[in-house]
């Protein structure tokens, strides 16, 4: 960021000391140093995770923005990018990623099947989107997005941090228990989510209505 | 080269062989033979040993509800020709059993395993009959004809709601459950005990060795996947390790299974073409192909003469696309992080915008039609075509050879690390790449060829090896191969109609089956698809390149160090995609 966007306006600089002094709020430093090192934790899930890959090559170059440092490990990733269709059978190592990335993290569902099932939402062993686990960020559409629409998707997401304030950040927040914990799905005989399983329980029990 | 074999399915006799209990398959539209199931194993020992038909290439079940349910085998013969289909038929009352040809052909294991899944065919005989796609728990066979999923709302498309009174709900709000989501009456999701892996490593269990000489040794197992980021998507191996070797490995698939044969038995037989884009995702053009055969099989109808050239030269243009990525993948699995892949995929994008151009999508380009193709090739695009042919990929297929092939690092890494030989890549039915660089020239496009391949002059890209380094040449063979193809191609191309029928949206196809099988850069790729008549195919079944290799994966790696096994999995070329499809 340069200093005419990082500095705040009603700030005048002295002339002679113009480009040596720059005067901003914690937050904007803080969220300029977030947003432009967002490391994705390198995840693929099926066809949208190619066009991930191009976005990273040559031609698009997702460098510019900070994040071509893709990390193999939660322990190391900002952003969690769901790209490709979620199944149920990958639902809970899904899952388990995402309560292993440490705070502040963000998701982007990417495509079509992660925001909602895409072409495939019908079938048995798919998840309807990610969102129906996870709290997404952003949404990518396309089936896949271009590399175009991912970087678009990214600067959104860029946008969203640029808006938080460290007055309410909830990852410095003194508490006991991880607020963004997400329990982790059983494969039984469908997929169980465990915080509906009142729910399921006392559907089940109903006779269909026909 | 090859020999062409002429022998044909009706020159071999079956029911003189074996009278009384093998018949020839009379149904209208059917060919092939229907076996006694009794007789099976010793009908399979004679076509395999006898006939020549060393190659069981797929293996997939039929469900003809309610009365029964049919086995479909389609072997081959590696020294080319056509094909020869058997198949057994049993009453559909559980248990459904039919023998399993594991000791004859030990690649039908995984295939086998599919159709227990997905169609509860029990097949005695096999030492590890689990699921494989879906999990142990998962309640009923998803492809029965009687088995309905979280969103069932008719039996076939276009469903009522949507069309022609264009009604629309949400399919979550017609559930009883609000989502994607089937149980049992009166389920209790707090008592469930999940079964888990347990009986995954119990079939690891039996590589466990007792110590020798007094010193005890453990074997630990280990998980890689499914978020690796050497296992090219979601896949899973689950190994047992004696210090660095693997003495025991069995692959975990499903992860990215994406109901293909379920949706599309009720998808139309066109809407079925995108779906196929997404099987092999790198590699949409080689998978529509195999599917419009298929059905272009059943139609028994032409392909317009400007549109069978169009489908080489895209074919062509896409396996160079697919085995650049190829090494661009190995050499990060290698250890040499994104510079490889970041050259690979320079080309890869130039061939991406010849495909945007002519498709209207850069990977999922639902390109062909039942008779042709649905654009045609203007000449700018055929000059960006040229432009790579000629120009752009020869010499950064010289530049590639000549940065890698005598890397001394990439040398010591594969040369002599054994991948598979012969006999046990054509008794695992692997195909591709991977047979062909164990020195069997089996080439799809030469020993049964599909389209106009018959007209090229090519050389079959083979190497004798059979080891790591193999596999990284012959990809590089087989690019310059594709050019000569594209240079023959570009010069023969007619002008002419693409499409010998009428655009249409609703295909007939008469009652039959067909299955259509394509060399794709991955191995064979078939489409088997059984059509009633009706608008939806009964039967869609791909048979994919990556999962039926994987068969070989187990035999090949035990033995292996535990580092090697990265580079032995990037050589199958898998696409989870396919895999698990």
């Amino acid at each position: 960021m340069d200093n005419e966007t990082l500095s705040l306006p009603e700030y005048d600089i002295p002339a002679d000391m113009q480009n040596l002094v720059a005067v901003t709020t914690l937050d904007r430093l803080y969220n300029w140093g977030r947003r432009s090192s967002v490391w994705p934790l390198m995840f693929g899930l099926a066809c949208c995770a190619i066009e991930m890959i191009a976005a990273q090559a040559a031609r698009y170059d997702l460098a510019r923005f900070g994040m071509e440092v893709m990390r193999p490990t939660p322990r190391q990733a900002d952003l969690l990018l769901v790209s490709g269709t979620v199944t149920k059978k990958m639902v809970p190592p899904i899952v388990r990623l995402y309560n292993q990335m440490p705070e502040p993290k963000y998701v982007v569902a990417m495509g079509a099947c992660a925001s909602g099932g895409g072409p495939f939402k019908e079938g048995y062993n798919v998840v309807a989107g990610i969102d129906k686990f996870l709290p997404v960020d952003v949404y990518v559409p396309g089936c896949p997005p271009t590399p175009q629409a991912l970087i678009a998707g990214l600067i959104k997401l860029q946008e969203k941090i640029d808006k938080q304030t460290l007055k309410d950040a909830s990852w410095y927040k003194r508490k006991t228990k991880d607020p963004n914990y997400v329990p982790i799905p059983i494969l039984g005989p469908d997929l169980i989510d465990p915080r509906r399983n009142a729910e399921i329980k006392h559907a089940a029990a109903t006779p269909e209505e026909n | 080269m090859t020999t062409p074999a002429p022998a044909s399915t009706q020159t071999v006799d079956l029911t003189a062989r074996f009278p009384g209990v093998v018949q020839a398959d009379a149904r209208p539209g059917y060919a092939g033979f229907i076996v006694e199931k009794d007789a099976l194993i010793e009908v399979a020992a004679a076509i395999r040993d006898e006939f020549g038909y060393d190659l069981l290439t797929a293996v997939t079940g039929v469900d003809y509800a309610p009365d029964k349910m049919e086995v479909v085998y389609h072997a081959y013969r590696t020294s080319g020709g056509p094909g020869l289909v058997f198949k057994v038929q049993v009453p559909r009352v559980d248990p459904v059993e039919v023998p399993s040809l594991i000791h004859l052909w030990p690649g039908v294991d995984l295939q086998e395993r599919e159709a227990w899944d997905l169609l509860g065919i029990k097949f005695t005989g096999h030492p590890d009959l689990r699921r494989i796609l879906m999990w142990e728990g998962f309640e009923g066979h998803p492809l029965r004809k009687d088995w309905k999923e979280g969103f069932y709302e008719e039996d076939t498309k276009p469903f009522k709601s949507r069309w022609p009174h264009g009604q629309f709900y949400m399919a979550e709000d017609k559930n009883p459950f609000k989502d994607n989501l089937t149980f049992p009456q009166n389920f209790d999701p707090e008592k469930w005990i999940p079964e888990g892996d347990a009986l995954l490593y119990g079939a690891l269990a039996r590589y466990t060795v007792k110590s020798e000489g007094g010193i005890s040794t453990d074997r630990i197992v280990i998980n890689m996947g499914p978020h690796h980021p050497s296992t090219h998507g979601v896949f899973r191996a689950v190994m047992t390790l004696d210090g660095e070797t693997i003495v025991g490995l069995k692959p975990v698939l499903g992860y990215l299974h994406r109901n293909h044969d379920k949706i599309g038995e009720r998808n139309t037989y066109l809407q079925n073409m995108p779906y196929t884009d997404r099987l092999d995702y790198f590699n949409s053009m080689t998978n529509n192909f195999g599917y419009a055969l298929a059905v272009e099989k059943l139609m028994k109808i032409p392909v317009a003469e400007r549109a069978e050239y169009i489908r080489v030269i895209v074919s062509e243009l896409t396996r160079i696309q697919n085995h650049l990525i190829f090494i661009g993948t190995l050499l990060n699995d290698l250890g040499a992080m994104y510079t490889p892949s970041l050259y690979a995929f320079e080309e890869r994008e130039l061939i991406l915008d010849v495909f945007e151009a002519i498709s209207g999508a850069r990977m999922m380009c639902n390109y062909f039609r039942f008779g042709g193709v649905v654009r045609d090739i203007e000449e700018a695009e055929m000059q960006k075509i040229k432009d790579l042919v000629y120009e752009r990929i020869p010499p950064k297929t010289d530049e590639l050879d000549r940065m890698l092939t005598e890397n001394e690092v990439l040398v010591s890494r594969m040369k002599g690390i054994r991948m598979i030989n012969a006999e046990d890549a054509i008794a695992y039915s692997v195909t591709g790449p991977v047979l062909r660089a164990a020195g069997v020239p089996y080439d799809i496009r030469r020993a049964d060829p599909y389209g106009i391949y018959d007209r090229f002059d090519f050389d079959v890209a083979v190497r004798y090896n059979g080891d790591l380094m193999d596999n990284y040449l012959i990809r590089i063979d087989e690019i310059r191969q594709s050019l000569r193809i594209l240079d023959q191609a570009i010069k023969q191309i007619p002008q002419g109609p693409i499409n010998s029928q009428k655009p249409q949206y609703q295909v007939r196809v008469p009652a039959g089956e067909a299955y259509g099988r394509i060399e794709s850069p991955k191995g064979e790729l078939g489409f088997y698809v059984v059509s009633n008549g009706k608008p939806n195919p009964w039967r869609y079944h791909v048979r994919p390149a990556s999962y039926v290799n994987l068969t070989a994966l187990e035999k090949i790696t035990v033995g292996q160090k535990i580092a090697d096994f990265v580079v032995i999995l990037a050589m199958f070329d898998i696409v989870m995609g396919e895999c698990d499809r």
